[in-house]
């Protein structure tokens, strides 16, 4: 199984540069997430590595063999699509198999395989159906087991499940989760949904604009984004940007805000005093506890506006001076609305961007 | 209670008027036609005045060989018409299903002929066949062959041809359109799945097509045997009868044979003939319902 290779790779329409060089290196059998908001190229550059689109300029390789030029069909791979692909006029049992008659493998082969796929996915008593008789959960198993049956050595995925009600979405997604780690293959996963980039890839590539913002484990782009965008984009709710002055008070440096001052821990205090002043302070919901005993340069002295409940977390919309802040806390905490109430926050929470560049500090 | 009435009645006032031109324009005529067949009618009678005959009319034409010959002539015609236009057609519409410059300018060109009345279209190529100062032969005679009798031993290949030329355009409009609306991603698909160009329009384009296909080509051959005035023009049926289709049969029989009656009941089996081919698709739409109903129903049988 080959790693996958992207090189400076660049897509125009026209005049217009969509795509500005992306350079990406995927390990053998890795699950890469490509995510970010609508029109960042996270389709285009999936659909350059199916061959769907020419490559403008730059090169994609399998292994050592640059195939930019080559055709879908000899590239290889599986790829399930958005609205599923399907073949309306044939049966599930033929949609299946449709690439492996056009291979003209032996008619017991194809028999087996179908069978198989049909079992993994689920779809052993729709085999004689036609699309048009199979929701829409059903119809994404057929586009899976289509993909399945073609023991290709890459799986593509272009928003498989942004076609799907919610509560199906999420069992899909559990699925995948589970087909992922039964098929060890190279998977490329397309989506604009964060939750679904965090729970299944190996390594996740958030993208906006044609450019990569930054690429890492889950966990490392969770706890280290590279910039207030890629803070921005992953988790929800998403992070709070409260801007701020950086103060130094008795050797503690300080973010210090319309209304707040929080103390940044020494360890990272040190780099930030040769940088700028003028920095972006970003929470995360999460990092924010109900502490009405905290210290002033611990703390956030936050307005309650409304209290969303959702079952065991309760998410709050807060006002600290002209900002908006969320804090997301267990349910029991006795909160008053109107009430201007001090939250702590969580020292390893706390993040700092240059406010121009939006870099992390 | 009066108003309720009223109410009720609502809906067949405003169908009256259709209705009404409906059965002095289509029914009378028609029916008139079938009272006629089963009659010995001269032109110069009134119809009161003329024979009953009952079956005799259709019994004679039946064992006609005049009439079986451009019977004939007419199934040859329409089929081959309709077979060679759906190929090139199609072959067109796959063919020109892209985006290259200029294509909107050539898509108009194409449809052009079919926008031509059928008389013009009969002189024209009546003009363009004529054995010596013909476009085909002098072109033809300048490149050092000899000319072809277009019009004499190839009559029906020439009205084939100008027929072809006429209407293949329709058929290629929609196909074109039905290519057009095809579902993007089932041929991205099919690409990936390792389909050749060949194979997606074996496996995918045409059978996704053929419920269009089907239509147009019913149409078309009602068309094709309904045709009249570009052969009237280009030939009258001649040479012999080498290209008397039904429709010419019909008016010379009338007009030059005076015999109404005959010209009637031959009228009634042409009739008989497209009623089958609307029925057939009826038939096929009605099927196409039918299933998709079906395939649903099994959606919420789940």
């Amino acid at each position: 199984m080959p790693q996958i290779r992207l090189q400076n790779l660049i897509k125009r329409y026209g005049h217009v540069e969509v795509l500005h060089g992306i350079d990406l290196n995927m390990a053998e059998n890795e699950f890469t997430v490509l995510v970010g908001p609508s029109g960042c190229g996270k389709s285009t550059t999936l659909r350059m590595i199916a061959g769907l689109e020419t490559v403008s300029d730059g090169e994609i390789f399998f292994g050592d063999q640059p195939v930019g030029h080559l055709e879908p069909k000899d590239r290889g791979l599986a790829m399930v699509f958005q609205d599923y692909a399907l073949y309306p006029h044939m049966d599930v049992a033929h949609n299946i198999s449709f690439a492996l008659r056009l291979q003209k493998r032996p008619k017991e082969e194809i028999k087996a395989k179908v069978k198989e796929v049909a079992e993994i996915v689920g779809l052993t008593d729709y085999l004689q159906r036609k699309p048009g008789a199979l929701s829409g959960g059903q119809r994404q198993r057929v586009a899976m087991a289509r993909a399945l049956a073609k023991d290709s050595d890459i799986f593509l995925f272009d928003e498989p499940l942004s076609n799907l009600d919610a509560k199906l979405r999420g069992q899909m997604r559990a699925e995948l989760a589970i087909m992922r780690h039964r098929v060890q293959k190279n998977m490329i996963y397309v989506t604009h949904d964060q939750i679904e980039a965090m729970t299944l890839a190996d390594r996740i590539v958030v993208m906006s604009d044609g450019y990569i913002q930054q690429q890492g484990s889950p966990e490392e782009l969770f706890k280290h984004p590279a910039n207030k965008f890629v803070a921005g984009f992953l988790g929800s709710p998403p992070m709070n940007f409260l801007d701020s002055e950086l103060i130094d008070l008795e050797d503690t440096l300080y973010a210090a805000g319309e209304g707040f001052r929080i103390a940044i821990p020494a360890d990272k205090a040190h780099a930030l005093r040769q940088s700028d002043n003028a920095v972006t302070l970003g929470i995360r919901p999460s990092d924010l506890s109900y502490a009405p005993d905290a210290p002033p340069g611990l703390g956030l002295d936050l307005e309650v506006i409304v209290s969303e409940y959702v079952g065991a977390q309760s998410v709050l919309l807060c006002v600290c001076g002209q900002a908006n802040v969320t804090v997301e806390l267990k349910s029991e905490t006795p909160i008053a609305l109107g009430e201007t109430l001090r939250f702590a926050v969580r020292p390893e929470g706390i993040h700092l961007f240059d406010r121009k560049t939006g870099t992390a500090l | 209670m009066r108003a309720q009435t009223l109410n009720r009645a609502t809906p067949y006032m405003f169908m009256a008027p259709a209705a009404i031109i409906m059965a002095i324009a289509l029914l009378y005529p028609l029916g008139y036609m079938i009272y006629g067949s089963f009659r010995d009618w001269n032109p110069s009678q009134s119809i009161g005045e003329s024979e009953f005959v009952g079956l005799k009319n259709y019994i004679t034409l039946f064992f006609d060989p005049a009439f079986r010959e451009s019977l004939s002539v007419t199934l040859t015609f329409a089929f081959a018409v309709v077979v060679a236009e759906m190929v090139i057609g199609v072959g067109l519409a796959l063919l020109l299903d892209r985006n290259i410059r200029g294509m909107s300018v050539l898509r108009t060109l194409f449809i052009l002929p079919m926008m031509i009345a059928p008389v013009v279209v009969g002189l024209m190529w009546r003009y363009m066949y004529h054995p010596t100062v013909g476009t085909f032969n002098t072109t033809l005679k300048s490149w050092g062959f000899d000319g072809i009798d277009w019009l004499g031993q190839n009559a029906l290949l020439s009205v084939i041809i100008a027929d072809v030329w006429q209407w293949t355009p329709f058929i290629f409009i929609l196909a074109l359109a039905a290519l057009q609306s095809l579902p993007r991603s089932a041929l991205e698909a099919a690409r990936i799945d390792g389909a050749t160009a060949w194979q997606q329009i074996i496996h995918i384009k045409l059978p996704l097509m053929m419920p269009v296909l089907i239509v147009t080509g019913l149409l078309r051959l009602i068309d094709a045997f309904k045709v009249l005035e570009v052969i009237l023009v280009m030939t009258e049926g001649g040479p012999g009868l080498s290209t008397e289709i039904v429709a010419l049969r019909i008016s010379r029989t009338a007009t030059e044979f005076r015999e109404l009656g005959v010209a009637a009941a031959m009228s009634n089996y042409l009739l008989m003939l497209l009623l089958l081919l609307t029925v057939a698709m009826f038939a096929i739409t009605r099927l196409q319902e039918a299933r998709a109903q079906r395939a649903a129903r099994q959606i919420q049988e789940d």
